[in-house]
C-alpha cells in the first residue's frame, strides 16, 4: 500500500515537473524577475499602485501590435518582423485623418478606416514576396522591415501634409513628432475609465484590445482561419487537402499587416504622440519579445501568448526603470535591461528547434 | 580423423563467414539465424522482397551506427577465417570490405580522379611540407590518375579520367562508384546494392561483365537485387532471404528464375479462400489513361487502369516502380498528365480540392508528413478535409463562418469508437498518438469526406500486427457495408492478397499485369521483378 502511495507521489511529481516544463523555463525566469522587481520598488517606496497602472496602460497599448505576430505564425512565415511595415500604414492613415481635420472618435476610427485598405495592399504584395523566399521569411522580414522605415523617411521628409500641426513651418514634409492633443490623444483611454485602489483602469482601451483579440481568435475559428492553420502548421497536408498554401500565407501576412497598423494607432493614441521617421525600427522585436514571452514560439502562438507575453513584457520595463533609476545612478540602464531582455528572448525562442 | 576434416576446411578459406545473424529492433525481429560464406572470386547474390532483412543484414556487416546504437546483433562474423567484431563503417574499410552505393556519393564538382582518389590521396613533398608536415604535401596528380586509370580500366571504361563527374551519365557515375572501391588495395569483398536498379539495360549488361572481371581478379562479391535473370546470369550462389528468415541457399546450378520467385514472395497467405465478388457485371468507376506522374522515386511512365465499382483494388510492386505514384498523382499531391475519367465525367489532374470534390478520398502513405497536423487534436484533424471541401461542421452566417465545436466533438466521439482510436479523448494531439491510432485518424479524415473511392497508399506501414489487422478489416467493412470502392497500395503482397479482389502489379512505371489473389507466388514472384509481363 505504502509502494502504491510513493509511487503516486512520483508521478505526481514528474506531472509537476512536466506542467512546469511546458510553461517554459524564460517564462518562469521572467516572472521570477518581474515579482522580485516588484518587491524591489516597494521596498525603494515606489508606490505600487502607480507601477500597475502604468503595467496597465501600457499592455493595452502593445497588445495590439504584439497581437499581430499570431496570424504570420500561424500562416507558417514565422514571427513578424516586417511590422514596421503595417505600422507605416497606420501612421499614414493616423496623419490622414488630421490632414482631413478630424476631432476624438472620429478622428481614431477614420485613421483606422484609411490605414486598413493601406494595409490588405501592403501586406499582400509583402505576403506575395515572402512566398518567393521561403524558408528565409524572418530573415528577409527584419530587412525589408529596415528597409521600408528608411524609404520612408524620404517620403516623410517630402509629403505634402498642410495641416499646421504636423508640417514644418517651413519648407515640405513632417515633423518627427506629432501630437495628437486636441486630436485623438488618449481616445481609447479615457473612454469610461475609472479608479480603483489607486490603480486607474482605462477600460476603454483594454475593451478594444479585449475586442482585436476575440475577433482574431473567432477568425482561426473560421473555415479561412482553419486553412490558414493548417497551411502553416503542415503545408503538404493542407495542399493534399486541396488548399492553396501560397494564398493562405498572404492572407496572413495581410491580417498581420492590418493590425499593425491599428496596432500602431492604439500606441499612437495612448501614447499622445505620433511618432515618425526612425521610429518603428524596432518595434517587430519588441512585440516579437512580448509574444515569445507568452509562450508563443516561432510556430506556434495563441491569443493567451498574447495577453500573458503582453502584460509580464510590459511589467518588466514599467518596474524596471524606476527601480534602476534608484539602485544605480547609471542613466541608462532600463534601457539595457529592455534591451538585453527582448534580444535574448528572441536569441532564445530562434534557438529551439522550430515548431517541435 | 577430426584433424585432416579441419585443415581440408581450413584449406577451402573464406573472405566472409556469416554466421548465426539476428537483429531486433525495439522487440521487433527483423532478422533470423542467418549463415552465409563466401570464397574469394565468388559471386553470392542475396535475393528478397522489400523488408526482407537484406538492408538490416548489409547494415550489420559495416558496422552502421543504426545496429548498434539499437542493441548490436547476434551470432558472429569472420573475416578471412579471423572473429571480428565490426564497429564502425571505417572498421569494415580497413577489414576489406567495399560498397558500392544505391545513391551515388561522388562530388560532382571533382574530377574521376579525385573522386576515386578522395582522401587517399598519394602525395609528395614540397618546401612547406618539410617543416609544416603531412598536411602541406602536394598531391601527385600523375600517380593518381595512374592508379584511377588502372581502376578504370579493369571496368572496360574507356573515359578520361581527369573528366568532371557532374556531367556524366548515370551509368558512368555508377561505374565511378565501383572504380572507387577497386581502387582501395586491401579490397576482398565487395557489396553492390541494387547497383541495376538506375541503369539502362545495356549499361547493367556491361556492369555485369565488370562484376565478373572484379570476381576473376579474386575479389569476392555479394550482390543485392531484385532482378531474377541477372541473379541467375552472374551469381556462383544465391541466398533468398523473407520475412527475416534465410528461405534456402542454392547454387546457381541447381535452381532457376521460377524457382527463385516462388521461394523470395512464399505461400504466406491465409485467407484467400473467402469469397471474392464477381465484378465483372459491374460498370467502370474510374478509368484511368495513360497517367504519367512525376513523384521523385516513384514516378509513373503512363498507366492504363480500370477501378470497379465496389471492388477492392490492389496496387503492388517493388518500391521505386511507381505503385505509390498512381494515388499521389490522381489525387493531385504530385505533376502529372492523362485522362482520368470518374464516374463518366473527367477528373481535373494537380487539382486536389477539385479531385475530392468529385467523392474522392486519399490516405497517404507518408502519415506524418502528409497525412496529419500532428499538433492539432484529433477531432480537428479528422473533420479537418469535410470543413474544408464540403463546408461540413461549420456554422455559416453569410461570409462569416465558425467550427461547430457540437457536431465535430460528437462527430469524432463516433468515429473513435467506431475505428477503435486509442487515445485519452477527441482533444488529444494526433503527435501523441501510436502509428497504428494516427493511421486510424487518417483513415477517419478520409471517411468524414464519405468518398464514392477511397484510395489507401501502404496502410499498414510502420504499425504493429494487431492493428494492422484492424486497419485492414476496416477496409473490408468499408467495402462491403457501405460499398465504398478501395485502391489499396501497399509492398505487402500478403496483405494485398487477403483483402484484394484483384491486384494490379507495377513495374517501371507501368502496370505490368493485373492478377488475382489466388494465382501462384511463381506468377507474383516474376511479374514484380519484372520477368513477364501482362499475365493477366
Amino acid at each position: 500500500m505504502q509502494q502504491v502511495n510513493s509511487e503516486q507521489q512520483i508521478n505526481r511529481f514528474d506531472h509537476v515537473k512536466k506542467q512546469i516544463l511546458s510553461f517554459g523555463i524564460p517564462r518562469i525566469i521572467i516572472i521570477i524577475f518581474l515579482l522580485s522587481l516588484w518587491i524591489i520598488a516597494t521596498f525603494l517606496d515606489i508606490p505600487f499602485p502607480r507601477l500597475l497602472s502604468d503595467t496597465i496602460v501600457r499592455w493595452g497599448m502593445n497588445g495590439v501590435l504584439v497581437l499581430s505576430m499570431v496570424p504570420s505564425i500561424l500562416a507558417g512565415t514565422g514571427l513578424y518582423f516586417g511590422l514596421p511595415i503595417g505600422i507605416i500604414c497606420g501612421l499614414v492613415g493616423g496623419l490622414l485623418a488630421i490632414e482631413m481635420n478630424l476631432v476624438g472618435f472620429p478622428a481614431f476610427l477614420g485613421a483606422i478606416a484609411f490605414s486598413v485598405p493601406l494595409a490588405l495592399l501592403v501586406g499582400g504584395a509583402y505576403g506575395w514576396m515572402l512566398n518567393k523566399i521561403k524558408g528565409s521569411e524572418m530573415t528577409v522580414a527584419t530587412y525589408a522591415g529596415f528597409s521600408i522605415v528608411s524609404l520612408m523617411c524620404i517620403f516623410w521628409a517630402m509629403a505634402p501634409f498642410r495641416s499646421p500641426e504636423m508640417a514644418w513651418p517651413i519648407g515640405r514634409g513632417v515633423r518627427v513628432t506629432i501630437s495628437l492633443e486636441g486630436r485623438y490623444a488618449r481616445v481609447l483611454n479615457e473612454f469610461l475609465s475609472f479608479d480603483i485602489f489607486g490603480v486607474m483602469i482605462p477600460t476603454g482601451l483594454i475593451l478594444f484590445f479585449i475586442f482585436m483579440c476575440l475577433a482574431v481568435y473567432l477568425f482561426f475559428r473560421s473555415k479561412t482561419g482553419l486553412a490558414i492553420k493548417a497551411g502553416g502548421e503542415n503545408p503538404r497536408f493542407a495542399q493534399a487537402t486541396g488548399i492553396d498554401v501560397d494564398k493562405t500565407r498572404i492572407i496572413g501576412t495581410m491580417l498581420s499587416t492590418v493590425l499593425g497598423a491599428v496596432g500602431i494607432l492604439v500606441y499612437a493614441q495612448s501614447f499622445g504622440f505620433i511618432q515618425l521617421y526612425m521610429a518603428p525600427l524596432f518595434m517587430g522585436f519588441l512585440a516579437a519579445a512580448a509574444v515569445l514571452i507568452g509562450g508563443a514560439s516561432i510556430s506556434r502562438a495563441t491569443i493567451l501568448n498574447v495577453l500573458i507575453g503582453t502584460f509580464l513584457f510590459q511589467g518588466l520595463l514599467v518596474a524596471a526603470l524606476p527601480v534602476a533609476n534608484r539602485v544605480a545612478t547609471l542613466g541608462s540602464l532600463a534601457e539595457i535591461s529592455r534591451i538585453i531582455v527582448s534580444n535574448g528572448i528572441i536569441l532564445y525562442a530562434l534557438a529551439q528547434k522550430s515548431g517541435e | 580423423m577430426q584433424r585432416i576434416r579441419d585443415r581440408t576446411l581450413s584449406k577451402e578459406s573464406f573472405v566472409l563467414q556469416m554466421d548465426g545473424i539476428g537483429k531486433e529492433y525495439y522487440g521487433n525481429r527483423v532478422l533470423n539465424d542467418i549463415s552465409l560464406a563466401i570464397r574469394p572470386g565468388e559471386i553470392h547474390g542475396i535475393v528478397g522482397e522489400n523488408g526482407a532483412g537484406k538492408s538490416t543484414l548489409m547494415n550489420i556487416l559495416f558496422g552502421m551506427a543504426v545496429i548498434h546504437s539499437t542493441g548490436g546483433h547476434d551470432g558472429t562474423i569472420k573475416i578471412d577465417g579471423k572473429p571480428s567484431h565490426i564497429s564502425s563503417p571505417l572498421q569494415a574499410m580497413q577489414l576489406g570490405i567495399g560498397m558500392v552505393h544505391q545513391e551515388f556519393m561522388l562530388i560532382p564538382g571533382y574530377s574521376i580522379t579525385e573522386n576515386i582518389k578522395l582522401n587517399r590521396e598519394i602525395t609528395k613533398d614540397n618546401i612547406f611540407s618539410r617543416f609544416a608536415g603531412e598536411r602541406v604535401k602536394t598531391l601527385n596528380v600523375e600517380a593518381m590518375q595512374k592508379d584511377a586509370r588502372k581502376s578504370l580500366d579493369t571496368l572496360n571504361m574507356n573515359i578520361e579520367e581527369w573528366a568532371v563527374v557532374s556531367g556524366l551519365p548515370v551509368g558512368h557515375k555508377q561505374f565511378i562508384e565501383i572504380a572507387r572501391e577497386l581502387d582501395k588495395t586491401n579490397l576482398k569483398l565487395l557489396v553492390f546494392d541494387e547497383p541495376t536498379a538506375v541503369l539502362t539495360e545495356s549499361e547493367a549488361d556491361r556492369l555485369l561483365d565488370a562484376m565478373k572481371h572484379i570476381a576473376q581478379a579474386g575479389i569476392a562479391i555479394l550482390f543485392i537485387t531484385h532482378r531474377l535473370h541477372e541473379i541467375i546470369e552472374v551469381c556462383d550462389t544465391i541466398t533468398v532471404l523473407r520475412d527475416g528468415h534465410l528461405v534456402v541457399q542454392k547454387e546457381k546450378e541447381n535452381t532457376d528464375i521460377y524457382e527463385l520467385a516462388e521461394m523470395m514472395v512464399g505461400s504466406r497467405i491465409t485467407d484467400v479462400t473467402r469469397e471474392i465478388p464477381d465484378i465483372s457485371a459491374k460498370s467502370t468507376i474510374l478509368s484511368v489513361k495513360n497517367l504519367q506522374v512525376d513523384m521523385p522515386g516513384e514516378s509513373v511512365k503512363g498507366v492504363d487502369l480500370e477501378v470497379k465499382e465496389g471492388e477492392i483494388l490492389g496496387i503492388g510492386g517493388l518500391a521505386g516502380h511507381g505503385k505509390l505514384g498512381i494515388s499521389n498523382g490522381v489525387m493531385g499531391l504530385y505533376d502529372s498528365t492523362g485522362t482520368v475519367m470518374f464516374r463518366g465525367t473527367p477528373v481535373t489532374l494537380n487539382n486536389p480540392f477539385s479531385v475530392i470534390n468529385q467523392g474522392l478520398a486519399f490516405v497517404s502513405e507518408d502519415r506524418r508528413g502528409v497525412g496529419l497536423l500532428l499538433n492539432s487534436s484529433i477531432e480537428l484533424n479528422i473533420v479537418f478535409s469535410a470543413i474544408q471541401a464540403h463546408n461540413e461542421f461549420v456554422i455559416k452566417r453569410g461570409p462569416f463562418s465558425q467550427m461547430d465545436d457540437k457536431a465535430i466533438r460528437a462527430y469524432a466521439r463516433k468515429m473513435i469508437k467506431d475505428l477503435d482510436i486509442r487515445c485519452t479523448g477527441p482533444q488529444q494531439p494526433t503527435r501523441r498518438l501510436s502509428g497504428g491510432n494516427q493511421q486510424k485518424v487518417c483513415i477517419a479524415r478520409a471517411l468524414a469526406l464519405k468518398p464514392k473511392l477511397l484510395f489507401v497508399s501502404e496502410p499498414t506501414r510502420g504499425i504493429d500486427i494487431g492493428a494492422k489487422k484492424l486497419v485492414l478489416e476496416t477496409l473490408v467493412r468499408l467495402n462491403k457495408e457501405f460499398g465504398m470502392t478501395v485502391v489499396m497500395t501497399s509492398s505487402e503482397l500478403a496483405e494485398l492478397r487477403s483483402i484484394c479482389g484483384r491486384i494490379a502489379i507495377v513495374t517501371e512505371g507501368k502496370i505490368a499485369g493485373v492478377l488475382k489473389p489466388t494465382d501462384s507466388d511463381v506468377d507474383f514472384g516474376l511479374m514484380m521483378a519484372g520477368e513477364i509481363n501482362a499475365a493477366g
